[in-house]
């Protein structure tokens, strides 16, 4: 078996068992949900806000979109409460892409996770782009038939969302800032606390391990689990301020199993093109030619601008630490 | 052709389970005791020197553009017309068919390979939330139920005359056979059971030693 169903709980309410054409089958299990996240591998997500960014995006090669009200720039300069997509845009988008369609809801907004599986989306982004409905908690994801992806910035939180049923793992980063330096931080700690646990389950350790659980707040079977795979047991993403097609293969080459855009694309003044050699960088990403190549397909004068990732007013990232 | 022993199956690593296919090659030859070597193959030039080939699962739109540079299109039609085997799991299966389109979008732009003789319906179960496992016959790699992995999959609505059926979901077709061409609206990479990329290493090594 390719994808570890470590964590995952069989008789989940998530998971619909019937009977159609005198045949068994079963919705919603953890091995679907991993497993539509393991099908995004290699690919770009690419954010929009309307039906025709979602078939720019799907022209240029995106692997699937992800449904916002703003993007992540656009919130930042808006202030005030963001929440889900209006579902009128979501289903438009549905009706006119083939793609998987993604969508946000706030941390911990259960009624709006569950409006977004109704609607039909393919995964829900549990997002700390948007503001948080609960400070205490994130929602128990292991409820709904529909995979989630959740953010995170080191291996605790990537745990901690696991095991409440995240299906898919993305780095924060720092979303709408056009600065890749966030994202390349969280994917670096990550993986620097997953060579920790992994040369102690070499060394048979096992104490460690379980101190390590402990300091984490999470189960001694996920880290033994992470160690021993030397990976996180979900498909891993980057996200948070990619902008060019060479910043998609450095977060590639770092490790990541593909890579979110949020408004490095749409906020860009060469979003088709972009939108495209995004898509090249990552396929080709230990290919420095052919990275070349997609930079060259873009203008660094038509780039997202960008913020100053220390003087913000709204860290989004901080968003959502709750154990 | 060259003596080597050891048999040559590339994934195509554009987009999707790349990985979760080297790993069932992997599995099928330790089964088997087979010599195979697997490797991800994303240029033309690797495409001209493998024995077998599989087309992962994953988004058939992106795979397909990306194959459409580079001139990769071509190259992978005229080897598998020459008989190379080639297995293609949920979109490699739509990237072989001969026409595919959309439950609910209808006809697209996708530029497909073509060989495989048969009319595909993507998404026709649905979106993730329609995803399903169901246990399936698939008689060709023995008896015993196969667990069939469906995840936003396709279903084959018209095959053509020298297309066998080898695989059934109540009334949809969810597997062909076409001489060297195996297509699978499932994901058999994912199932824990080697047997269906057995059945395909073998077809590899049965084409090597035609060859030799």
């Amino acid at each position: 078996m390719t994808i570890s169903l470590v964590a995952s709980e069989p008789d989940a309410k998530g998971v619909k068992v019937e009977n159609a054409e005198s045949v068994r089958t079963v919705r919603g299990t953890t091995l679907l949900k991993r497993g539509f996240a393991h099908m995004q591998k290699h690919g770009v997500v690419m954010d929009v806000t309307s039906v025709e960014q979602a078939q720019i995006a799907e022209e240029a090669g995106a692997v699937a979109v992800m449904v916002l009200d703003k993007l992540p720039y656009d919130v930042r300069k808006a202030g005030g409460v963001a929440r889900t997509a209006s579902i009128k845009v979501i289903e438009e988008i549905m009706d006119a892409v083939t793609i998987p369609i993604m969508a946000k809801c706030r941390i911990g907004h259960i009624d709006e996770a569950r409006v977004l599986q109704v609607t039909g989306v393919d995964m829900i982004d549990e997002s700390e782009v948007l503001t948080p409905a609960d400070e205490e908690r994130h929602i128990w994801k292991w409820d709904f038939t529909t995979p989630f992806v959740n953010g995170a910035r080191n291996l605790g939180e990537a745990l901690r969302r696991i095991e409440e049923g995240a299906a898919m793992i993305r780095t924060k980063g720092e979303p709408g800032t056009g600065n890749v330096a966030e994202a390349v931080t969280h994917i670096r700690m990550v993986n620097n606390e997953i060579r920790r646990i992994r040369s102690h389950y070499q060394d048979g350790d096992k104490q460690e391990l379980m101190k390590a659980a402990r300091e984490m707040k999470v189960s001694y079977a996920i880290v033994e689990e992470t160690a021993k795979l030397g990976r996180l047991p979900v498909v891993n993403f980057a996200a948070g301020g990619i902008t060019t097609p060479a910043d998609a293969a450095f977060l590639m080459n770092l490790g990541c199993d593909g890579v979110f855009v949020g408004s490095g694309i749409f906020k860009s003044e060469d979003p088709a093109q972009r939108a495209r050699a995004v898509v090249l960088a990552t396929t080709f990403y230990d290919d420095p030619k052919v990275v070349r190549d997609a930079q060259k397909m873009v203008d660094e004068k038509k780039s997202l601008l960008g913020l100053d990732t220390k003087n913000l007013e709204l860290r989004m990232q901080e968003r959502g630490q709750s154990a | 052709m060259s003596k080597k022993s050891s048999v040559a199956i590339g994934v195509l690593g554009f987009q999707g389970d790349i990985e979760e296919n080297v790993a069932a090659v992997k599995q099928a030859a330790k089964e088997m005791k087979a010599s195979a070597t697997v490797q991800l193959v994303r240029y033309p030039e690797e495409m001209e020197k493998m024995d077998g080939l599989i087309l992962p699962g994953g988004e058939s739109t992106v795979q397909s553009s990306l194959a459409a540079i580079q001139q990769s299109l071509p190259v992978l039609k005229k080897r598998i017309a020459e008989g190379m085997p080639v297995l293609g799991t949920c979109a490699g299966m739509i990237m072989l068919s001969r026409r595919a389109y959309d439950r609910v979008v209808g006809d697209t732009k996708q530029k497909m390979i073509g060989n495989l003789d048969i009319v595909v319906e993507r998404n026709a179960f649905g979106r993730q939330n329609d995803s399903f496992e169901a246990d399936l016959d698939i008689g060709i790699v023995g008896k015993g139920k196969f667990k069939g992995i469906f995840i936003r999959a396709p279903a084959v609505s018209e095959v053509g005359k020298d297309v066998e059926v080898i695989a059934k979901h109540g009334s949809k077709i969810v597997a062909v056979k076409q001489k060297n061409i195996i297509g699978t609206a499932f994901h058999p990479e994912l199932a824990d059971d080697a047997r269906m990329h057995k059945y395909f290493l073998k077809m590899v090594l049965d084409y090597r030693k035609g060859k030799a």
